[in-house]
């Protein structure tokens, strides 16, 4: 497959929540809110991208029974460097998402692309692979902050949106139930669903 | 906070799959039977039991700020704990790999039942995030660190029963070729976290 598929192909026919059902947890826990959605996508597009390069250019040298720890060495290090990156510059999202970022280490998204793609592929396409999973991430990821975070507080990026549009004046309520946590699974489900009723090949049985 | 209170609380009201949504990864992919379900659920509350401690030692003795000063006073300056990361997983890969082998050696027959669970269970989200909340939450001492840890696995061991029970019904109902397998899992997780969050808020 040339680079370029390798970038676009996770993002519906292969995309990693809704297809491999990786990286569930993070993906339903950061999305209250768009800003920490969004600070998290491109935290775990980082490191899939540069774990996929890594891991792809050791790939030879790795013995395979060891493998496991030597991938979690080279992930965790990524994610100790994201970590305190967002401390330094970013420090009121970085305590929003507090365990979460810690928890990129065993997302499984990462894990799996490394094991799936990168021990057997060269570097260049490995990196493509890992931008690719990680948008496919990041879409779905900006799709439920973006709905839960309008439905719920009628905010976006902290915008009071709704308050400005007058809606509360005719009588608009915000959904409290889409802040919490139950109704990132069910919107998950439902994007499974639209996804899965136009695209027949992915329907189980 | 008492030994009773917490447990109870990491059971219910901090449930790790209906309140904070760990270990998702695995509680979707293995919950098709009762039976397999049932063994990855005693094989992640057996790891969250032993390493959740150990990491508190870990922590306590090694990384916290001012954790190295029982070495020597000059020490008291020193604060590991950006390591915590590399540390807590290291901990858990290594105890899960010593784990397999004792068990493989002195209890074959648990071995066989378990065996394809344990190795993965050192990237399961669950595990991780017990040593991560052990470490923000500052339990005060190993007894409290135990019994968060107990609680936490047996909540992950009933949501993961339960979903596959449910799953086995499944079968048999009327569902839309589109939401099949997986999309409705996802769905009634969300119905059953909706009935767990009646437990918010609890006092013991």
């Amino acid at each position: 497959m040339k680079n370029l598929d390798l970038i676009k192909f996770p993002f519906s026919k292969n995309n990693p929540i809704t297809v491999q059902v990786l990286g569930v947890c993070s993906c339903l826990a950061v999305t209250a809110q768009l800003k920490p959605a969004v600070v998290m996508a491109v935290s775990v597009t980082v490191v899939v991208a540069l774990a996929n390069l890594i891991i792809s250019l050791l790939r030879n040298t790795i013995p395979p029974r060891i493998r496991i720890i030597v991938q979690l060495v080279v992930v965790s290090t990524l994610v100790v460097l994201v970590d305190q990156f967002l401390k330094a510059y970013m420090y009121d999202v970085s305590k929003q998402l507090s365990v979460f970022v810690g928890l990129i280490i065993t997302n499984c998204i990462v894990m799996g692309r490394l094991e799936a793609f990168a021990m057997s592929n060269p570097p260049v396409p490995s990196l493509c692979d890992g931008i690719g999973n990680g948008l496919g991430y990041s879409v779905i990821l900006v799709a439920l902050g973006f709905v839960r975070e309008l439905f719920g507080s009628g905010t976006l990026w902290g915008y009071p949106i709704v308050e400005k549009l007058g809606l509360y004046g005719i009588g608009y309520e915000n959904n409290g139930l889409m802040i919490m946590p139950p109704m990132a699974l069910i919107l998950a489900g439902i994007i499974i669903w639209i996804q899965r009723t136009r695209n027949k090949d992915l329907q189980e049985d | 906070m008492d030994y009773i209170n917490i447990f109870i609380k990491s059971i219910f009201v901090d449930n790790m799959i209906f309140a904070f949504f760990l270990g998702m990864c695995s509680y979707l992919a293995v919950s098709k039977t009762v039976k397999t379900s049932a063994g990855l659920g005693i094989a992640v509350t057996f790891v969250l039991l032993i390493t959740v401690p150990v990491n508190y030692l870990v922590n306590k003795y090694l990384l916290a700020p001012g954790a190295l000063s029982w070495i020597s006073p000059a020490l008291e300056s020193v604060d590991l704990s950006f390591l915590s990361l590399i540390m807590f997983i290291a901990v858990i890969a290594a105890i899960v790999q010593i784990v397999e082998m004792i068990v493989e050696r002195f209890a074959p027959a648990l071995y066989n039942s378990l065996g394809i669970f344990l190795p993965l269970i050192a990237v399961n989200c669950a595990v991780m995030s017990g040593s991560l909340f052990m470490q923000e939450r500052g339990y005060s001492n190993i007894g409290e660190v135990t019994c968060f840890a107990l609680g936490s696995g047996i909540g992950w061991f009933l949501a993961i029963v339960a979903i596959a029970a449910i799953r086995e019904k499944l079968r048999y109902s009327h569902i839309p070729p589109a939401l099949k397998g997986v999309g409705i899992t996802f769905i009634i997780t969300g119905l059953m976290g909706m009935a767990f969050m009646s437990f918010m808020g609890i006092k013991l």
